[in-house]
């Protein structure tokens, strides 16, 4: 009996963005069906993993995850160096953890000299993020944009109660920006237009619905993403069509799974392996609903990452 | 095929009795395509219609059972093809492989690795559902030493028996007549003989086709054989081949009811690289299979395996919660300490467990916080200073405590002076933020 294969063919796309410069630019989005759907439509490239650096030793970081960078975790311009270098990251994720005020409260300007250093010593696309703290990070990323000017690094992230100040910065830069939500697709449409009502082109946006951990919370991720890759297809809709963000590592290396001693708990097998299990599995299920970009810790975890990647075969 | 509603009023009385619910049959038609009523709240329907519209109104993807007594698993049944629209309703069977080509001993370790994988995990006892029996010698001998081994050791765990040998079927199926197993490997050259065996044995039959088009071709001929229960399988086993296939049989089953194809899909994970299988597994979880092969079963795997499944199958609608309620953990008296946290699932079990860890006897009081964490709850108002008081006077445990004093999470310290404004007499104390700081802060104060 022939079959017909029922296909899906949607008006929309979501936008191409590219960050970084030269040969070393990573270009992600740009597809017209959901996820890895190369069989009914264009997908016309894979998505990007970035490596998570710090612009501190990671003393919060499970042994499994810490060990890997203990020779250079000491400072950013070595971290960075390391995963570009010896891991062939292609993308680095600088997070400016030192500038939140409870681990230390860096000032702007030293956040700044830190961007400064990290890109003079890398080639590949910089992601800078902050804190999280949303009031000091206004103040830190302003300065950041500045030494990032002209770089197209991305930038991130604004959130509604501080986009204002920081889409400003991006925009007088020339950066790309992240706009972070809190997992409702409704907040994610609502910042976009207000990001785009400051004039700030919404090709240059990457929308991060926020991202969960296996086991804690990941479902409510998984299907704002299904839903807002749904939004920006089948319903054309220009404010849902940015690049998606998982920013994977940071949730995943604090829950208990990945830091809980096998002789506590014999049912939970081997702790290395099930932290990097975690991380992979996490971010695996986020690609799957539609991430396009993510941002990891563990090298063994992003490396099983690719390899199911390259198991889709899109390209 | 899926019939119109117009063509299923066709076949009703359209006497518009309105005793189905339905004001007009049409209504009650149209309901009845989209499958949002069933056929037999229309007491009138004739035995001719009901034999017709009884393969269209039936579930798009066939309900079936995997394996048999208190560890049997359902499948199919699916609605949807996006969690968040509706529920996934049989969550997904992990099956782990053993081939007949191990030797006993080794092949005894996947067993009890199997019977000693259960997981409690939010409540929910979690595990592998099923032993992948691989005729991989290609002698039916070993194939059935391997079904008693596993039956033996393993009586009440489900067997899907894999061979393309009606013999060799027939031989290791013995040992699981009436457990519902599934008879794994019928192709376009043994249909018919596989199709007798799994009838014999009251097996599930799997098809293993290459493609979907031979896969429908397939399923209606093993139909016309007699097979009621089928899974199948398209071939696919590169991630996007996988991923193409579950997704058209999905969208086939559920948006056109298209019957071939309407059957529980298993799913072929295994690699050799055990974290790449893993991967390969999420996918089958997220997309659609019911059930999923490994060819491995590590303990870690295992837990992230069946937490994806439990996140994937929850209600997107409503969050898994527990009670309202006081908690005894432990045998509390007057003195021991009473905390309080929010009714979600995870929430409860995390906190209730590590309680259990601290081994200090308490009080958990659980507040109705429709399903929400604790910062969730305090940021929708559904954890708050008047709220907890309420609850607290409310419940009478006054009566039982020495010392009216409540332990808050740390998250939401903030609350600590309106509750002590709230409760008169009562001190708050604000605990850890993170729960597994709860052993050391409960021991510190015993
Ligand atoms: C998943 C999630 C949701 C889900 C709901 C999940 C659920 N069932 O609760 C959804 C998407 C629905 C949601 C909605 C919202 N959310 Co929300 N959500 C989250 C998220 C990602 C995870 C929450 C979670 O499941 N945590 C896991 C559980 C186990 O944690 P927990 O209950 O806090 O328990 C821990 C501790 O508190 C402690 N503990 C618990 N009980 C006790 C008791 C004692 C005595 C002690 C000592 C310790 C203790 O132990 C546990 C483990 O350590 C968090 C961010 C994050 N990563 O934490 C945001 C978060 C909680 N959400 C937030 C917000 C603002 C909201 C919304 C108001 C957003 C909006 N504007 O619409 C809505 C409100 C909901 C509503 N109905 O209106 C904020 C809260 C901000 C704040 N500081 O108050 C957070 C922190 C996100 C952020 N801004 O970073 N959310
Ligand atoms: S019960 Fe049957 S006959 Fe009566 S209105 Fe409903 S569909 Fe028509």
């Amino acid at each position: 009996m022939p079959f017909t294969p029922p296909k899906e063919s949607y008006n929309g796309k979501t936008f191409e963005l590219t960050i970084g410069q030269g040969d070393k630019a990573v270009t992600v989005g740009g597809e017209n069906v959901l996820a890895f759907h190369a069989f009914e439509g264009s997908v016309p490239r894979e998505p990007a993993v970035a490596f998570e650096v710090q612009d501190m030793p990671p003393d919060d970081w499970p042994e499994t995850v810490a060990e890997v960078f203990k020779n250079v975790s000491s400072g950013p311009v070595t971290w960075a160096k390391y995963c570009q270098d010896s891991l062939g990251a292609g993308i680095i994720a600088l997070r400016l953890v030192s500038t939140h005020p409870d681990r230390g409260d860096a000032s702007a300007d030293q956040a700044a000299e830190t961007v400064r250093k990290v890109l003079a010593a890398i080639n590949v696309p910089l992601i800078v993020l902050g804190s999280n703290h949303a009031e000091k990070d206004a103040a830190v990323l302003v300065k950041v944009a500045e030494v990032l000017k002209g770089t197209n690094s991305l930038l991130g992230k604004a959130q509604e109660s501080n986009y204002k100040t920081i889409v400003a910065a991006a925009m007088a830069n020339d950066l790309k920006l992240i706009a972070m939500s809190e997992l409702d697709i409704n907040l994610s449409k609502q910042l976009n237009i207000l990001i785009g009502q400051m004039g700030f082109d919404k090709e240059k946006l990457v929308t991060d619905p926020m991202s969960s951990a296996l086991s804690y919370g990941l479902e409510y991720t998984y299907s704002v993403m299904e839903r807002i890759k749904l939004a920006a297809l089948a319903q054309n809709d220009a404010t849902l069509q940015a690049p998606m963000l998982a920013d994977v590592g940071m949730f995943v290396w604090k829950v208990k799974e990945t830091q809980a001693a096998e002789a506590d708990l014999p049912a939970w097998g081997s702790l290395r392996e099930r932290g990097i299990e975690w991380e992979a599995v996490t971010a695996t299920s986020f690609l799957i609903a539609g991430a396009d970009i993510l941002i990891m810790r563990h090298p063994e975890a992003i490396g099983a990452v690719k390899k199911f990647i390259a198991d889709m075969e899109v390209k | 095929m899926a019939l119109t509603g117009v063509e299923i009023f066709k076949m009703l009385p359209k006497t518009n009795c309105k005793k189905c619910g339905q004001p007009t049959c049409l209504a009650f038609a149209m309901k009845l395509a989209q499958r949002q009523v069933s056929l037999d709240q229309c007491p009138d329907v004739s035995e001719e219609a009901k034999q017709k519209l009884g393969e269209a109104s039936a579930p798009p993807i066939r309900p079936t059972v995997l394996g048999s007594g208190e560890l049997a698993v359902k499948m199919g049944e699916e609605t949807v093809l996006f969690r968040h629209e509706k529920k996934f309703v049989n969550p997904c069977a992990i099956a782990v492989k053993i081939s007949d080509t191990a030797s006993e001993a080794d092949a005894s370790k996947v067993i009890d690795d199997v019977l000693s994988s259960e997981i409690d995990r939010v409540g929910q006892k979690l595990r592998i559902n099923a032993l992948f029996l691989s005729n991989d010698s290609g002698d039916g001998a070993k194939l059935e030493a391997l079904a008693k081994l596993a039956s033996t050791k393993a009586p009440a765990v489900a067997a899907i028996i894999s061979t393309t040998s009606p013999d060799a079927a027939d031989a290791a199926l013995k040992h699981y007549s009436g457990k519902n197993a599934v008879l794994y490997g019928a192709n376009k050259d043994n249909l018919e003989a596989m199709a007798g065996k799994a009838k014999a044995h009251k097996a599930t039959l799997g098809i293993a086709a290459t493609g979907l088009d031979e896969l429908c071709d397939l399923t209606e001929k093993a139909k016309g054989f007699g097979v009621a229960d089928m899974v199948i399988d398209s071939g696919a086993r590169r991630a996007g081949e996988i991923l193409r296939d579950n997704t058209y049989i999905r969208r086939s089953a559920v948006k056109k009811n298209f019957k071939p194809l309407g059957y529980p899909v298993i799913t072929f994970a295994g690699r050799d690289d055990s974290m790449l299988e893993s991967l390969i597994a999420v996918l089958g979880i997220a997309k659609y299979a019911s059930i999923v092969v490994l060819n491995s079963a590590e303990r870690w795997k295992n837990l992230a395996l069946f937490s994806l499944r439990q996140n994937i199958y929850t209600d997107p609608q409503v969050p898994m919660q527990v009670q309202q309620n006081i908690y005894k953990i432990g045998e509390p008296g007057p003195k021991s300490p009473f905390l309080i946290t929010t009714n979600f699932s995870l929430t409860y079990f995390i906190v209730s467990g590590e309680v259990e860890n601290s081994k200090v006897p308490c009080r958990l009081a659980v507040l109705d916080s429709e399903g929400l964490s604790v910062l969730t709850a305090w940021a929708a108002g559904k954890f708050t200073a008047s709220k907890i008081a309420q609850f607290i006077k409310e419940s009478g445990i006054e009566t039982e405590l020495e010392t009216k004093e409540l332990i808050i999470p740390g998250y939401v310290a903030i609350l600590s002076g309106s509750i002590e404004d709230k409760l008169e007499g009562w001190k708050i104390t604000v605990g850890p933020r993170e729960a597994n700081g709860l052993p050391a802060f409960l021991k510190a104060r015993a």
